[in-house]
């Protein structure tokens, strides 16, 4: 109880890196994400085709081998991160693969009898993008970006591995000098657990209040 | 470009001992888990109160942990309570929790996608229950669930590296092991990573293959 009271203060602090790094992470991924998408969807053969590369491949590569050639193989050829930044930049740039595909799945889903409409309306087609696809778009990319969000929360734990003083490194130390590992992990695992849960359920709310009626969809993802 | 090549010839032999423990943990961990998954799926889908209980926390928390995590509890905190596990051991067993509660995401909204008829249907005809999800309901759900089967592959395959930090020689091990020997971090993991793209483009096209074998035209 003891070791309960004294742990819990310290992992909550870490938890502030862990969480530190998950919005670091997704932001970087996003603004990489939208590219991508707009390349996959909207750009020449050329474009499209360096896209779905860049994609395929960031998928296809364990994220541990992404920090690792970032961390330890980027200083060989005279690029040196701290440990927090290398992280961030793996994690973004393998969630920008993930987010690619949910911005395109969902600027595909809006039907082309739509964009056709309004075209002949007279709107330009950048009118169209603003005004019908994209409010569509981002509603449709809701659910699957909180599962992506979650996805990229739990391999945060990933960055132990290069030193990152994370709620796992964290927990790791405490159990270094208390020998309590099944205290410390289950919390580090409850900690983890509370964010995930909570964050799916504040958005579900937060999904319905911004539904239209009649365009919801779901699907079951890898979380 | 020279240099990689014979970087990468020189770690292959080291690399492929690696790969062997990675597609053991993979394919052991898919199997077991897939058992697990069936299992659990079932349970939430026609189980009683109790057991839609236990197999929706075990998912929930599973789904709601990261996956390191639930390899530190197994494999450092169990010894505490008198439970040992080897390295590799401890990797199967806590990839094919983890995998379990994925599948049975999987296979659950699969099952659910049949229609709810065709149960009907099958009772109706005298069928027993069992004898309806077996012979009814699971021949169309697993072709359903293929597609997202073979994503959650591709996802065990890429999380057996995370067996390298509790000590299993698989392949991230192997080339860490490499590139600490002759410090050519960059050329190894590259070369690690290609090996990993190569046997996730197998599985994918061999998936997609299975796919179109089986699929039943017009369902």
């Amino acid at each position: 109880m003891q070791l309960f009271l004294s742990s819990i203060s310290i992992l909550l602090k870490s938890t502030g890196t862990t969480v530190e790094l998950t919005v670091a992470s997704i932001f970087l991924g996003t603004v990489v994400a939208i590219f991508v998408a707009l390349g996959q969807v909207y750009g020449n053969l050329w474009i499209k085709i360096v896209a779905t590369v860049y994609e395929r491949t960031t998928r296809s590569i364990p994220i541990l081998i992404i920090m690792f050639m970032i961390f330890f193989g980027f200083p060989s050829m005279g690029i040196r991160f701290e440990p927090f930044v290398a992280a961030v930049l793996a994690l973004g740039l393998r969630s920008s693969a993930y987010q690619s595909q949910i911005f395109r799945g969902s600027l595909l889903a809006v039907s082309k009898g739509q964009i056709l409409a309004a075209r002949s309306l007279g709107m330009t087609e950048i009118q169209v993008f603003f005004h019908v696809t994209f409010p569509q778009a981002i509603r449709f990319s809701i659910a699957p970006l909180t599962n992506e969000f979650t996805i990229v929360l739990k391999d945060t734990s990933i960055a132990y591995a290069i030193g990152v003083t994370e709620l796992l490194r964290e927990g790791t130390y405490i159990v270094s000098t208390s020998y309590e590992p099944l205290l410390i992990y289950s919390m580090c695992a409850a900690i983890y657990f509370v964010i995930t849960f909570g964050t799916n359920k504040f958005v579900s709310i937060a999904e319905k209040k911004f539904s239209i009626p009649g365009y919801e969809i779901r699907g079951v993802e890898r979380a | 470009m020279n240099h990689f090549i014979f970087i990468f010839i020189q770690a292959l032999p080291f690399l492929l001992k690696g790969l062997e423990f990675t597609l053991e943990l993979a394919f052991i961990s898919i199997i077991v888990g897939f058992g697990i998954g069936m299992f659990t799926a079932i349970e939430r889908v026609y189980g009683g109160k109790l057991a839609y209980g236990f197999s929706t926390a075990y998912v929930e928390i599973i789904r709601g942990t990261p996956l390191l995590v639930q390899l530190f509890i197994i494999y450092f905190s169990l010894p505490q309570i008198g439970i040992h596990f080897s390295p590799l051991v401890a990797s199967v067993i806590s990839f094919s929790l983890n995998s379990g509660a994925y599948q049975a995401e999987y296979i659950r909204g699969a099952m659910q996608s049949v229609e709810k008829g065709q149960m009907k249907a099958a009772i109706s005809m005298g069928m027993t229950k069992w004898q309806a999800i077996r012979l009814v309901i699971m021949p169309q759900a697993l072709r359903k669930v293929l597609p997202s089967w073979t994503n959650e592959f591709v996802y065990l395959v890429k999380y057996t590296s995370l067996a390298y930090l509790v000590g299993v020689p698989e392949l991230m091990a192997q080339g860490e092991f490499v590139a600490s020997r002759n410090f050519e971090f960059m050329d190894v993991f590259l070369g690690v990573a290609l090996i990993y793209l190569m046997v996730i483009l197998t599985i994918t096209w061999a998936f997609s293959f299975v796919e179109k074998r089986i699929k039943i035209p017009g369902v």
